[in-house]
């Protein structure tokens, strides 16, 4: 038995508590002195409720795409070798590692009408910065390292063998691919893809540049918390967040679901 | 287990260091890593279909924003990013965000060690529930994680009035950026601490105690030496993190230029004045601490896959 169990562990609690836990308390406290009333007429308003559905449709919209083109570079680094695929492993966690005001700023200066993607798509009568357009595509930035880097170990860990049987048998490529790749790698897909969604429901770094950030158009969640705490309007700020942090626990419970199921299933696969 | 791959086995008989161990715990070990490329390989022109999205989707989403960094940057010259980057306001949100990242790194290294020696060394009830609440943090928006600290210490907060009667500054001042800061960068090092120091058992530590050696002895020369690159890890990320985050900084800092301004909240103030080379300038710093974290992270990886096979 190692010494130090009660300390190291009552330490941990204690500043557990000091920084994460009773700040967050804080919020509900907050919120809790509204009446009910006030409370449903605060989320429930026409501008919390256009903020609700474009943070967490545009976070839907962006994690499918993650979803898709995550996957086509999981199976090219995964299946595949070929020159510069190293650093295509390595480009992946750049959205994780570059602070999100910078992508903010940069992807604006992309997609602006006068930027180097924006001027070409502009004659063209698209226009992603400033609109809903852009928040998706900061999104779409955002997400992608979260789909790849839970889907690559879990094709990394498919048994060989399990194809060359199908194959054997008689099974085309894409049926094999179908029926036999895709219902293992499902778990970790779908783990990827919920961890995509709700890191861009609570993104505010990366959207708030290319937004346009205008009420009912292109104002986020976060963004709305944010202008009411700066009108001083701090229980309507706390209501929002009280929704959107009981939205992110569902979240953590879904992935840690998820992620228990992802273990049963490259366990029974072996 | 059933068979092994005849591939594997090849390689193995290749390598005379293989001898030394038996062959299927080797072959174990380095399976994931062999290429797959032989088994139920797809058509060529699909190889090259399946790369080419791959590699035009992450040069458009992921590159282009990258050099775009660097190119707006330098777009008014090198004297004008030189003048950008030794701007007075410039130098004092550098100094900021070293002295916050300072404070947070410190901070959640130190707690991230103790969490991380009671989550893996002891077993208790609810440690699944405590490893859920230390990892709260990365679930919930950097907003939100300013918010709290605002509703608790600014001055319509909760504390806010006995700390103002004690002319003690927490939010629009350091320690509220500090505070913020630790609370998202909170899960980093126990996170890369506890998988490892659980794998590595208390075999070691309980040989050192039965020679003599004290508690903190023993931490220090047998627990310490073999997860320091795993801490290493977790301390890299978390710097990374602490020096770029943006949203709960945002929310306690009040703005004020050349003094509680970061720098990612300095090239948000130069972007809004529409000083738009010398706010990329300023990110250009922060993309170069972004790629130079990848490489560090990349070489750690290599030393960490490397420790845990040997």
């Amino acid at each position: 038995m190692l010494p130090g169990f009660g300390l190291t562990l009552g330490t941990t609690l204690l500043w557990l508590s000091l920084i994460v836990l009773i700040p967050l308390g804080a919020l509900f406290v907050k919120s809790a002195a509204l009446s009910a009333d006030q409370f449903i007429a605060i989320v429930t308003s026409r501008r919390a409720l256009h903020a609700f559905a474009l943070s967490f449709g545009l976070s839907l919209a962006a994690a499918c795409v993650n979803l898709v083109f995550g996957a086509i570079v999981v199976w090219a680094l995964v299946r595949y070798r070929f020159p510069g695929r190293r650093l295509l492993d390595a480009i992946v966690d750049v959205p994780f590692a570059l602070p999100t005001a910078v992508a903010g700023i940069a992807l604006t200066a992309l997609y602006a009408p006068s930027g180097w993607i924006g001027g070409l798509l502009a004659p063209l009568g698209i226009h992603v910065a400033f609109t809903p357009l852009g928040i998706f595509v900061a999104l779409v930035f955002i997400g992608l390292p979260f789909v790849v880097r839970t889907v690559q170990p879990a094709l990394e860990d498919l048994d060989a063998e399990l194809e060359e049987a199908a194959a054997s048998l008689g099974a085309g490529r894409c049926m094999t691919v179908r029926r036999v790749v895709l219902p293992t790698v499902v778990p970790a897909l779908l783990t990827g893809f919920t961890l995509a969604f709700a890191r861009a429901v609570g993104e505010y770094g990366s959207v708030v540049f290319i937004a346009g950030n205008l009420p009912n158009v292109s104002e986020i969640a976060p963004l709305l918390i944010v202008i009411r705490l700066q009108e001083f309007r701090y229980a309507d700020a706390s209501a929002i967040a009280v929704v959107m942090l009981m939205a992110s626990l569902l979240f953590l419970f879904l992935i840690n679901g998820l992620q228990r199921w992802t273990a049963l299933h490259t366990e029974s696969g072996r | 287990m059933s068979a092994l791959p005849i591939a594997e086995v090849m390689q193995e008989t290749a390598l005379p260091e293989a001898l030394s161990e038996s062959v299927a715990a080797r072959a174990a070990i380095q399976a994931p890593i062999l290429p797959r490329t032989d088994v139920g390989a797809d058509p060529p022109a699909v190889k090259w279909l399946v790369i080419a999205v791959a590699a035009g989707f992450l040069g458009l989403f992921i590159v282009l924003p990258l050099v775009c960094v660097f190119g707006q940057a330098f777009a008014n010259g090198i004297a004008a990013y030189a003048a950008a980057l030794t701007d007075p306001d410039t130098l004092s949100a550098i100094r900021l965000t070293l002295i916050v990242a300072a404070i947070s790194v410190a901070v959640n290294t130190v707690f991230g060690v103790i969490g991380a020696w009671a989550i893996a060394k002891f077993e208790f009830r609810g440690k699944n529930l405590l490893i859920t609440l230390i990892e709260l943090p990365f679930s919930v928006s950097p907003v939100i994680a300013g918010l709290v600290f605002v509703l608790l210490f600014g001055l319509q907060g909760y504390l806010g009035p006995w700390l103002a009667g004690h002319d003690v500054k927490v939010i629009f001042a350091l320690p509220g950026i500090a505070l913020a800061t630790i609370f998202v960068t909170f899960p980093f090092v126990v996170r890369e601490l506890v998988p490892l120091m659980q794998q590595q058992g208390t075999d070691e530590e309980e040989a050192a105690l039965s020679l003599g050696a004290s508690g903190l002895k023993t931490f220090f020369r047998v627990t310490l030496p073999n997860v320091k690159w795993a801490l290493l890890y977790g301390v890299l990320l978390c710097n990374a993190r602490a020096m770029g985050e943006f949203g709960a900084v945002s929310v306690v800092s009040g703005h004020v230029r050349g003094a509680t301004n970061t720098m990612p909240l300095h090239v948000e103030a130069l972007y809004d004045s529409y000083q738009f080379a010398a706010a990329f300038a300023v990110s250009s710093l922060l993309a170069l601490l972004a790629l130079v974290t990848l490489v560090v992270k990349a070489l750690l990886e290599t030393r960490l896959a490397k420790e845990s096979r040997s």
